[in-house]
């Protein structure tokens, strides 16, 4: 890196900025708006509000049921990330640690599965969730999310284990430590940053995830958010006032998220992908 | 089977010898079951199954309601290609919106890393900004930009006198084409600078220093020595902008919902509503199995010719 900053830095740091407030304008159309009576929204989209109306969250707090709907998205996100880490690492480290034929066929099947589009699966997995009672549940759909995280999260997990070295878990094994224990008390440590990856990038995913919820759960009780934001917006088309609000909400809990995250969500995301 | 458990043995049998081979054997076979079975378990049945069980559907009349699942041979697939200009209209929009949306991306990701990749004093702040819309869902921001383009346009129209902003953005063919790219590049462009940058800071300074010496001017730099030096970036961005473009759904239905007059109708939508709309599953299936099998041939290609040049430079 050019440690001077010289007067074409100056102008790159100019353009950035307006580059990143160019970014940012449509955040500000919205959370203006979303304070606003419906007839100044009609009047100048772009104008800062006269009055402050939170009225608009109020209504759509309780049309949407948000707190609802939030704790579904939460437990759904939380849940999905716990099973997918532990069975992903460990089949992961087993199929590292134990090389041949076998592990070798099963980490391309699990691979080549990542080009599948969910569009092929859906029609089908609804007719089988449903003979396995996987529908309409919010356990059936973390299971899904199960079966759909796992070859990511596989294949990111087996990348990293293959940098971590044996010995440790060698030296452990002869001291007498069974295989779950040599998993759990000294490899799984070890794997803490591919880890934080795994659980960003699937968070990211299921927390947003639109098609899956819409087609698994229909009680309006199950809603997660985007169910919910999509069902408001069903209902009240064209009506920003409250409509702005709703969005508000439902972006809120997952920018916190990164703004609380982000230094590691930036760098899991790289390495992630660059895996 | 017989190849993994070659390695437990020496551990195992260097300490209980009194342990036949066969204990032994079946005990690894056990415990490679108990680490790979859960996941592999639920693989299958959640995707490998109900795939397979598309295929068997995509020659069938299934309906969804009724029991009767009738063979139909390749009906569907003949329908498919017959009469169904809507299924068409759907792929050639979403190859337009795939070629169209994957250079927008790239080309501000890359330009946006380029950028934070020089000694700016906001460097931190301004990638967390591009970064910030790639965490919100496709579903959210649709709604989000269709409250822009409708209202937020017409309010900056009003301001600046600028003839761009007061077209009727999502009501017309093209411009909604084009408003779709634009809320995807919006969308995606944070995600493949992050990629891009991570990739920049692994090129050699040294190597650069020299070639600057040499009188290389920073055009030069760009093209003969960054960006042969980081295409497996490129593979890598490619790769992910091809197929989230070409299964794109979520931000579709809610920006445009696939108007006007289906223009902007995707693959993925158009086989949602046969499916799940129309309920013809059969026809439905049929169609996603078509879908698979371009996904897998664009995105290999992809990779191979990327790959190749990687190998080549």
């Amino acid at each position: 890196m050019n440690p001077k900053y010289t007067k074409y830095t100056f102008l790159l740091e100019m353009i950035g900025i307006v580059l990143g407030v160019i970014f940012l304008i449509p955040f500000y159309f919205v959370l203006v708006n979303s304070v606003k009576g419906f007839a100044d929204i009609l009047i100048d989209a772009a104008a800062w509000p006269k009055e402050f109306l939170f009225s608009n969250y109020v209504k759509v707090w309780d049309i949407i049921n948000f707190p609802r709907a939030f704790w579904n998205s939460l437990i759904i996100t939380v849940i999905s990330n716990i099973g997918l880490v532990v069975i992903s690492s460990m089949a992961a480290w087993k199929m590292v640690r134990t090389p041949g034929k076998l592990s070798k066929i099963l980490f391309v099947f699990f691979v080549s599965a990542m080009v599948i589009p969910f569009q092929t699966v859906m029609i089908p997995l609804m007719k089988l969730g449903g003979a396995l009672n996987l529908t309409n549940s919010i356990p059936g759909l973390i299971i899904m999310y199960f079966g759909f995280g796992v070859p990511l999260s596989l294949f990111l997990y087996h990348g990293f284990i293959k940098t971590v070295p044996i010995e440790i878990e060698e030296s452990a094994r002869i001291d007498g430590c069974s295989q779950f224990g040599v998993f759990w008390r000294i490899v799984f440590p070890l794997l803490k940053p591919i880890t934080v990856t795994v659980v960003i990038l699937n968070t990211l995913w299921i927390w947003n995830d639109y098609l899956l919820p819409l087609l698994v759960l229909q009680d309006a009780e199950l809603r997660t958010i985007p169910l919910a934001t999509s069902s408001f917006f069903a209902q009240y088309t064209k009506q920003w006032d409250m409509g702005l609000a709703a969005l508000v909400m439902g972006i809120t809990p997952v920018i916190i998220f990164f703004l609380f995250l982000q230094k590691h969500i930036i760098k899991g995301i790289a390495s992630g992908s660059i895996k | 089977m017989e190849t993994k458990i070659q390695i437990e043995e020496p551990v195992i049998q260097s300490e209980v010898k009194t342990v036949s081979r066969k204990k032994v054997k079946l005990k690894g076979i056990l415990t490679y079951g108990a680490f790979v079975g859960p996941a592999l378990l639920f693989f299958l049945v959640i995707q490998i199954i109900p795939f397979s069980m598309g295929i068997y559907y995509s020659f069938t009349s299934w309906n969804g309601v009724s029991s009767v699942v009738e063979w139909v041979g390749l009906e569907n697939y003949i329908k498919i290609f017959k009469n169904d200009p809507k299924f068409f209209d759907s792929f050639i929009f979403t190859t337009k919106f795939m070629f169209a949306s994957v250079i927008i991306s790239n080309l501000i990701g890359f330009g946006l890393a380029l950028l934070l990749n020089a000694a700016l004093k906001s460097r931190n702040l301004l990638r967390t900004v591009f970064f910030i819309p790639n965490v919100i869902g496709g579903l959210l921001l649709g709604f989000i930009w269709q409250f822009i383009f409708v209202k937020g346009f017409a309010a900056i129209g009003n301001l600046t006198d600028l003839s761009i902003f007061k077209l009727p953005w999502l009501g017309d063919e093209t411009t909604a084409f084009w408003g779709i790219v634009i809320v995807f590049a919006w969308q995606i462009s944070g995600y493949m600078m992050v990629i891009y940058i991570a990739a920049l800071q692994g090129v050699d300074q040294n190597l650069l220093e020299a070639a600057r010496i040499d009188g290389a001017s920073n055009w030069t730099l760009l093209t003969k020595i960054i960006i042969p030096l980081i295409l497996p970036a490129f593979t890598i961005c490619f790769f992910l902008t091809i197929s989230m473009a070409f299964k794109i759904f979520d931000l579709n239905i809610s920006l445009t919902g696939g108007g006007p007059f289906n223009s902007t109708q995707s693959v993925a939508i158009n086989i949602y509503q046969e499916a799940f709309q129309n309920n013809r599953y059969g026809l439905g299936t049929a169609k996603s199995i078509l879908f698979f099998l371009v996904v897998a041939i664009f995105t290999t290609v992809q990779v191979m010719m990327t790959k190749k040049r990687e190998v080549e430079a």
